[in-house]
């Protein structure tokens, strides 16, 4: 499992990274190897306003389609429009140019909420039992 | 033989379990004489026995093939070629069921592929589900599906006094509960004039409840203009004959496929047909069949798009329907192919003109006049003399002839009108005896 030292992660499994006054949010390596092939990515619209545990979108695989979560609240700055013609990067670099939606967070200090690396893998590791 | 699977142990694990010790404890909450009421039922008949009743009782129904039928307005006459039936009772077809299977079910995957194919053709859509259970059911289904398009964030539907009135009453039943306001069929209001920047969705028929064809380009533009979509019921039919919906702009297409292969059938089954662009595809009910290639190249038929199912998505899918229509739409599908699209057009070419000559002879007795001079296909509306039901009771009796519509049911400002429907099944000699007899009427 690949992980993101600059990220911080919620138990739905997205990942979200600081830049600037804005986060960065996508899902971790681990959740796009759990779903396999990606086929379609849904994301929002810029402008909507979303609380912390929000669905924000849908990620379809060709076993499933999961719906994914805000690891914090806020406004819909940028969506990541390339993965409507290429899903695949998703599975192929879901840290990097995979990134699914920008946002201007409610309130910055939900961050500090999330998981670091050490506690998702420890996370993930009870999760799969 | 006793059908009951349950053993006495099974029965007694599961009294114990719910904490009860016997059957009569835990049916004590149903007053006693109701219980195990006494039943007044006659003696019971041999299956000869039987076969009588049920025929003398069958022998109260007129059908249309003892009747020359004129009523329409949403299930309509049409012949039914003997290849349908044929096809329609193999029993590959007649038992098969959900084709989740593709190694077992490529007959059927294959029927439904190709029903879409013909389904998309003929509405000039690019994907059709696999069906649904009746049109008024797929015109639901579109709201649902235009709400969906908009993430739910438009909350208006307008929808044209002129759809099917059933039609619109299943809509507002199939989405009661989501909040949604339903506009435009309350009065003569202009429907462009409703469409705002919360407008989910327009819905006409076409051709109308009353038959008339109706150019839709200015709608559609009216719809997009506000981000709206357009959703079209259409009788499919007449799209034999008539330029598509999505060559209007429509968005969405949905009407009844009755007509295509499943004769009256005193009122079902019938079958929806549901068709849209492939940008709302995902957002669409149904399940969808796609064409693909097996591990070895081959083609093959799969079912597709599932993960947006219900049997897959579970509370969060796009709609509670995880079926389909699939013996009636092989009807469809089997009377497409048989017709052609020459066979298609010519079926709607003669409801046309047989419908036209109706109406010209009708609108030249005493007291009769057409509704208005809009252009329609093979239904029209006609002012009467009298009351619908009355000039009904006096064909039926009298001539033995089923008359039209009345529309003073579903249109205050409509008493006294009738829609009557001619098709291919109505032979000059049969429209001459309805104008005889309304002329005799009229007098």
């Amino acid at each position: 499992m690949k992980l993101d030292p600059q990220a911080r992660y919620a138990e739905s499994h997205e990942w979200a990274r600081q830049d600037g006054d804005e986060i960065v949010c996508g899902i971790s390596d681990h959740a796009q190897e759990s779903l396999s092939d990606i086929v379609y990515v849904e994301l929002p619209e810029v402008g909507d306003v979303l609380g912390k545990g929000d669905a924000f979108g849908v990620v379809e695989s060709v076993k499933a389609a999961s719906d994914i979560y805000m690891p914090m609240g806020g406004e819909i700055t940028a969506v990541n429009e390339e993965l409507e013609d290429t899903p695949e990067l998703v599975n192929q670099d879901p840290y990097g140019q995979a990134w699914l939606i920008r946002f201007a967070p409610s309130d910055p200090a939900e961050f500090d909420g999330l998981m670091g690396v050490e506690a998702y893998e420890a996370f993930v590791a009870e999760e799969e039992g | 033989m006793p059908y009951i699977p349950h053993t006495n142990e099974d029965r007694e694990a599961m009294l114990a379990a719910v904490g009860v010790s016997s059957l009569e404890e835990l049916f004590a909450a149903v007053p006693e004489h109701v219980r195990f009421p006494e039943l007044d039922l006659p003696l019971a008949l041999s299956e000869l026995g039987a076969r009588w009743e049920l025929e003398s009782l069958a022998e109260e129904n007129l059908t249309t093939a003892e009747a020359p039928c004129f009523l329409g307005a949403g299930a309509y006459n049409h012949f039914v070629p003997a290849v349908v039936d044929a096809v329609l009772s193999r029993s590959e077809f007649y038992t098969a069921y959900t084709p989740y299977q593709p190694e077992i079910s490529q007959g059927t995957l294959q029927a439904i592929f190709e029903y879409q194919t013909m389904i998309c053709a003929l509405t000039g859509m690019e994907v059709s589900n696999a069906s649904h259970y009746g049109g008024a059911t797929a015109a639901a289904e579109a709201v649902i599906t235009a709400i969906n398009v908009h993430r739910l964030k438009r909350r208006q539907v307008v929808l044209s006094p002129f759809v099917h009135p059933e039609y619109r009453a299943v809509v507002r039943t199939y989405t009661q509960g989501m909040g949604l306001t339903i506009v435009g069929d309350d009065g003569a209001a202009d429907l462009m004039g409703l469409l705002n920047d919360d407008t989910a969705c327009l819905i006409v028929q076409y051709p109308d409840f009353l038959g008339r064809i109706e150019d839709l380009s200015d709608l559609a533009e009216a719809a997009h203009a506000v981000g709206a979509l357009l959703v079209v019921v259409a009788d499919p039919i007449a799209l034999g004959l008539l330029k598509p919906p999505g060559e209007f702009g429509a968005d969405i297409v949905v009407g009844d496929g009755q007509g295509m292969g499943a004769g009256l059938n005193f009122g079902g089954p019938y079958l929806g047909f549901f068709a849209t662009r492939k940008r709302y595809a995902r957002k669409m009910a149904g399940r969808i069949v796609g064409q693909t290639v097996d591990a070895e190249g081959k083609r093959g038929f799969v079912l597709t798009l599932s993960t947006r199912e219900q049997h897959i998505r579970r509370e969060r899918a796009t709609s509670n329907i995880c079926s389909n229509q699939s013996l009636v739409a092989l009807a469809a599908a089997v009377y497409m192919a048989a017709l052609g699209k020459s066979g298609m057009r010519q079926v709607a070419e003669l409801c046309y003109h047989k419908a036209h000559y109706a109406q010209q002879r009708i609108g030249e007795i005493n007291g009769f006049s057409p509704l208005d001079d809009e252009p329609f296909f093979d239904e029209f509306a006609v002012h009467c003399p009298k009351p619908v039901q009355e000039i009904n009771d006096y064909l039926l009796e009298e001539w033995g002839i089923i008359g039209g519509y009345d529309l003073g049911r579903d249109y205050p400002h409509l008493q006294d009108h009738m829609l009557l429907c001619v098709t291919e099944m109505n032979p000059r000699q049969e429209i001459d005896a309805l104008v005889d007899a309304l002329e005799e009427m009229a007098e």
